[in-house]
C-alpha cells in the first residue's frame, strides 16, 4: 500500500518536472525565435510619404516601401476606360477596377509579380499594363493578371492621400 | 548541500572581489536620491520620465546630442510614454536633412517617429570648436558609461560648488566635488526654476538633476522594466524547477542507497 | 570501449546503427559507468557543456545583427540593445555567459588540482582543457574587442602590442597581426571572424576531451582506480544526468541575476564609451577572468620577460601532469600538499586582485612576490613534495568508505584515528 503510493508520488514529481521543463524550454526559446523577426526601427518605417506632384499623365514612379518595389501610376483616359471596360469573367482572379484605384487616374501597387516575386517591367506585355520578365506573367493596365504562371492580381498595399500631392503608404 | 553552500559562497566572493577592484579613484561619496529604477522590480517614475525629458530638450540638448535614441522611443512602453500623438508634434519641431530628392539636392523636413534625435551639432569638431576644445558627449549610454552610474551623474549636476582655495582655475573651467580630478568644463547647468514644469512640481536643482538623471537612465537602458519583469520571472521560475529536479533527483538516487 | 556488443532491438535501429553505431554510441553515453561518489564540484563539466553551447548560440544570433566595421559596430550593438527583439537579453547572456564561462573552468580547473584529475592515467585529458583554456581567453579578448567601445579599443592595442616584445620580428608581427599602423577596421574585422571560428573550434576539442575522458573513466574524490562497472559506479543516466541538470539550474539562478540585474557590473563603464584612438581610459584593466595573468606579465620589469613570464605561467600548466610526482592523486590523502593548494588558490587570487590595481607601489611588490610564488608552487613544491610527502592511507574502494556514511566523514574519522 505505503509503496504504491510512493510511486504515485514519484510520478508526480517526475511528471511535474518534466512539464515545467518544457514550459521553460519554450519560454527561453521564444526570444531566440522572435529575434529574427523585423526590429523596432524596421517596424518604425511601416509609412512613407511619396510626393507625387511631379508625375505627367501616363508616367509612373518607383519608390521603395519595407523594401519593395511601389510602383504609382498616373494613368491616361486610354488606360482607365481599358481596365474597367474587361469583362470580369475573363480574369483568373476576378476584381473590379473600381476597386483596385479609388482614385481612378492613380493606381498604387506592389511592383512584385505574385509568382514568384520579381519586378515586372511597365508598359510591356499583351495587354499594356505590365509585364514580368522572369517567367512571363501579363498584367493588364489595373495590375490584374491575365495570362502566365502568377495566380493573383498585383497586391495594393494601404495607401491613402493626404493631400492633392502626397501619398502616405502603409 | 553543504557543498552548494560552499559553491554560492565561492560566487560571492569573486563578485565582490571584482566589483571592489576597481574602486578607489574619486573619494567624495556619492549622492543618490532614491531611484525609482533600482531594486527586482524597479520602474521608471513616468511623470519623472516626462520631466526629465523636458529638462534634457530645455537644457542638455544645447550642448548633448543623443544620437542612439529616435523620437518613436518616447511613446513605447516602458519609457516616458508620452502619446503618439505627442511624440509627432515634438518630433515635428526638429528638422532633418534628407535627401537627395529627385534633383538631386538634400533637402530638410520635419523630424517623424522614425528618425533619430537630432543633435546640436554637425559634427565633433564643430562641437570642440564652440565647447572651447571640449566635446560635450553624447548622452544616450552617459549612465552606463560612467562609473558610478546615475548616482554620479546626479552627482555631478549638484556638485557645484565653492573653489575651495588653493585650488586655481582656468578660464571656462569649474570646480566640481564629484567629477574626476574635480574640474570640469561645463558651467552648472542647473538653476532653481529654471523650467517650468507644466505638472506644477517646483524645478529645484535637486528635482530638475533627478528628473533627467531619471530619463538619461533610461535612455541608456530603455528595456530596462521589461530586463526587471522578465527577469523576476525567470528566477521564480528557475527556483521552483530546481526544487522539483532537486526532489527527483533524491528520488532517483534512492534506488542506490537501498541496493549497495 | 567495452559495450561494442550492443545490438538495438527495433530492425531499423539494427539497420541503422549497422551503417552508422550512433545507437551504439548513445548507449555507452548512457551507460557510461560513473563513480558514485562524485561530489558537485564534478558537476561543472556539464556546467561547462552548457555555458559552451549558450555562448554559440547566443553569439550565432548576435552575428546575425552586428556590423563588424569600425564605424558601425558601437551603433550596430546599440542597434540590438534598443531594436531587435530580445536584443537586450541576447547580448546580456553572451557577455554575462561569458564571465560564467570562466567561473565554471576556473573551478572545474582548480577542482582538477585538488583531486589530482591530471595525472596518470589522464594527462591527455588535462592538456587538451589546457588548449581549451588557452582558446576560451582568445575568443574572450577577441569577443571583447567587438563592440568597439574603449576598452576593446585599448584591451586590443595593449594585448596585440605584447607581441612587439619579440626580438627582431616583433614590429612586423605586430603591423601583421592589425592590418596597419594601429588597432583599427582591418582588426577588427579580423576578430570578427576569428572570434566566430574559435567556438567551433573549441567545440571539438571538448569532444575529444570527453573521448579522453571516457578511456580510464572519471577519477572521484578518493582519487582510486575503480573496476567499472562495479559497486563503485552508477551509470551516467540517469544518476549522473538529474545531478548534473541539478546543479545547472543552481548556476542558472546566478547567471540570471547577473544578466537580469546587474548585467553590467562584471564589464567596464569606458566600454559603453566609443573607442577613440585620441584618448586612453585612466585605468585599462581586462576582464577579470584574465587579470592574474596581467598581474604577472605587469609584474616583470622586462617587456620581453614580463611577456615570457605571462606564457610560462600557461606553459607550467600544460606541463603538470610531469612536475607533480606524487602517485597519490587526491588532495584528501595528501596532508602537506592540501595546505599548499590553498596556498596557491590565495596566490591565484592576490594575483588578480593586483593586476586590476595601478602597478606601482605596494602592488607592484606583492605581485611580484605572488608571480614568483606561482611558479615556486609548480615548479619547486610541487616535484619535492611528490618525494617527500608522507601521504595518508588510501582505500581499496568507494565502497569501503561508503560504508560507514559519506566518503569523506569516514575519512576524516580514520584520519583521527
Amino acid at each position: 500500500m505505503s509503496d504504491q503510493k510512493k510511486t504515485k508520488r514519484r510520478d508526480f514529481i517526475f511528471t511535474a518536472s518534466y512539464t515545467l521543463g518544457a514550459v521553460g524550454v519554450g519560454a527561453t526559446v521564444w526570444p531566440l525565435i522572435d529575434q529574427m523577426n523585423p526590429d523596432a526601427s524596421e517596424r518604425a518605417l511601416a509609412s512613407t510619404e511619396v510626393d507625387i506632384s511631379g508625375i505627367e499623365r501616363g508616367q509612373s514612379i518607383t519608390v521603395l516601401w519595407r523594401g519593395k518595389p511601389v510602383f504609382i501610376k498616373r494613368r491616361t483616359e486610354e488606360e482607365i476606360n481599358k481596365a474597367r471596360q474587361v469583362n470580369l469573367k475573363e480574369l483568373p482572379d476576378p476584381e473590379k477596377d473600381e476597386d483596385r484605384a479609388k482614385n481612378p487616374e492613380w493606381l498604387v501597387m506592389l511592383g512584385m509579380c505574385t509568382h514568384l516575386g520579381c519586378v515586372p517591367l511597365g508598359n510591356k506585355g499583351e495587354y499594356d499594363g505590365w509585364f514580368c520578365p522572369c517567367h512571363g506573367s501579363h498584367y493588364d493596365t489595373s495590375g490584374r493578371i491575365r495570362k502566365g504562371p502568377a495566380p493573383t492580381n498585383l497586391e495594393i498595399p494601404k495607401y491613402e492621400f493626404i493631400s492633392n500631392s502626397t501619398i502616405k503608404i502603409g | 548541500m553543504k557543498n552548494i553552500i560552499k559553491y554560492i559562497f565561492f560566487v560571492i566572493i569573486v563578485v565582490s572581489y571584482n566589483s571592489n577592484s576597481f574602486g578607489a579613484e574619486n573619494s567624495a561619496k556619492l549622492l543618490n536620491p532614491g531611484w525609482s529604477f533600482k531594486g527586482f522590480t524597479g520602474t521608471f517614475d513616468r511623470a519623472s520620465l516626462q520631466r526629465g525629458y523636458q529638462v534634457y530638450t530645455e537644457v542638455c540638448a544645447a550642448c548633448h546630442s543623443m544620437k542612439y535614441l529616435s523620437y518613436r522611443n518616447l511613446s513605447e512602453p516602458g519609457g516616458p510614454e508620452f502619446s503618439e500623438e505627442q511624440v509627432k508634434i515634438i518630433a515635428s519641431q526638429f528638422e532633418v536633412i534628407d535627401g537627395p530628392n529627385s534633383d538631386g539636392d538634400m533637402y530638410t523636413r520635419a523630424a517623424r517617429l522614425s528618425d533619430n534625435f537630432v543633435g546640436p551639432y554637425a559634427n565633433e569638431q564643430a562641437a570642440r570648436a564652440l565647447n572651447g576644445g571640449a566635446y560635450p558627449p553624447d548622452m544616450s549610454v552617459l549612465v552606463k558609461a560612467r562609473k558610478g552610474g546615475a548616482d554620479y551623474i546626479y552627482s555631478v549636476l549638484l556638485g557645484y560648488g565653492e573653489t575651495p582655495s588653493g585650488v586655481t582655475l582656468d578660464d571656462g573651467v569649474y570646480y566640481n566635488t564629484y567629477i574626476s580630478g574635480n574640474k570640469i568644463k561645463m558651467a552648472n547647468p542647473l538653476t532653481e526654476g529654471l523650467v517650468q514644469y507644466s505638472d506644477g512640481t517646483s524645478a529645484t536643482e535637486e528635482q530638475m538633476a533627478k528628473d533627467v538623471v531619471t530619463f538619461l537612465a533610461w535612455a541608456a537602458e530603455p528595456h530596462l522594466e521589461a530586463r526587471h519583469k522578465i527577469g523576476f520571472r525567470a528566477i521564480l521560475y528557475l527556483i521552483v524547477i530546481t526544487i522539483l529536479v532537486y526532489f527527483s533527483m533524491k528520488k532517483i538516487w534512492s534506488r542506490i542507497e537501498t541496493e549497495v | 570501449m567495452s559495450d561494442n556488443s550492443y545490438t538495438p532491438d527495433s530492425k531499423i535501429g539494427k539497420w541503422f546503427n549497422d551503417r552508422l553505431p550512433l545507437l551504439t554510441l548513445s548507449k555507452h553515453l548512457q551507460d557510461y559507468p560513473t563513480p558514485k561518489n562524485l561530489n558537485y564540484w564534478w558537476t561543472f563539466g556539464g556546467i561547462l557543456t552548457f555555458c559552451l553551447i549558450t555562448q554559440i548560440v547566443t553569439g550565432l544570433i548576435l552575428a546575425m545583427h552586428y556590423v563588424a566595421h569600425a564605424d558601425m559596430a558601437f551603433e550596430s550593438v546599440e542597434h540590438i540593445m534598443r531594436n531587435v527583439n530580445y536584443g537586450w537579453l541576447i547580448r546580456y547572456v553572451h557577455a554575462n555567459g561569458a564571465s560564467m564561462f570562466f567561473l565554471a573552468v576556473y573551478i572545474h580547473i582548480f577542482r582538477s588540482l585538488y583531486y589530482g584529475s591530471y595525472k596518470s592515467p589522464r594527462e591527455i585529458i588535462w592538456i587538451l582543457g589546457m588548449i581549451i583554456y588557452l582558446l576560451m581567453m582568445m575568443a574572450a579578448f577577441m569577443g571583447y574587442v567587438l563592440p568597439w567601445g574603449q576598452m576593446s579599443f585599448w584591451g586590443a592595442t595593449v594585448i596585440t602590442n605584447l607581441f612587439s616584445a619579440i626580438p627582431l620580428f616583433g614590429e612586423s608581427i605586430t603591423t601583421w597581426l592589425w592590418g596597419g599602423y594601429a588597432v583599427g577596421n582591418p582588426t577588427l574585422t579580423r576578430f570578427f571572424s576569428l572570434h566566430y571560428l574559435i567556438p567551433f573550434l573549441i567545440l571539438g576539442l571538448v569532444v575529444l576531451h570527453i573521448w579522453a575522458l571516457h578511456v580510464p573513466g572519471n577519477n572521484n574524490p578518493i582519487g582510486i582506480d575503480l573496476k567499472k562497472p562495479s559497486k563503485d559506479t552508477v551509470p551516467f543516466h540517469p544518476y549522473i544526468v538529474i545531478k548534473d541538470l541539478f546543479a545547472l539550474l543552481i548556476f542558472l539562478i546566478i547567471f540570471a541575476f547577473f544578466v537580469f540585474y546587474s548585467p553590467n557590473i562584471l564589464g567596464h563603464a569606458d566600454n559603453y564609451i566609443e573607442a577613440d584612438p585620441m584618448v586612453t581610459p585612466a585605468h585599462i584593466v581586462p576582464e577579470w577572468y584574465l587579470l592574474p595573468f596581467y598581474a604577472i606579465l605587469r609584474a616583470v620589469p622586462d617587456k620581453l620577460l614580463g611577456v615570457i613570464a605571462m606564457f610560462a605561467a600557461l606553459f607550467v600548466l600544460i606541463i603538470l601532469p610531469w612536475l607533480d610526482t606524487s602517485k597519490v592523486r587526491s588532495a584528501i590523502f595528501r596532508p602537506l600538499y592540501k595546505q599548499f593548494y590553498w596556498f596557491l588558490v590565495a596566490d591565484v587570487l592576490i594575483l588578480g586582485y593586483m593586476g586590476a590595481m595601478p602597478a606601482e607601489g605596494w602592488y607592484l611588490l606583492v605581485a611580484r612576490v605572488a608571480t614568483a610564488y606561482y611558479f615556486i608552487h609548480f615548479l619547486i613544491i610541487l616535484p619535492v613534495l611528490g618525494q617527500k610527502e608522507k601521504t595518508l592511507d588510501v582505500p581499496q574502494s568507494i565502497t569501503e568508505p561508503v560504508l560507514g556514511g559519506s566518503a569523506n566523514q569516514s575519512l576524516a574519522k580514520e584520519q583521527k584515528k
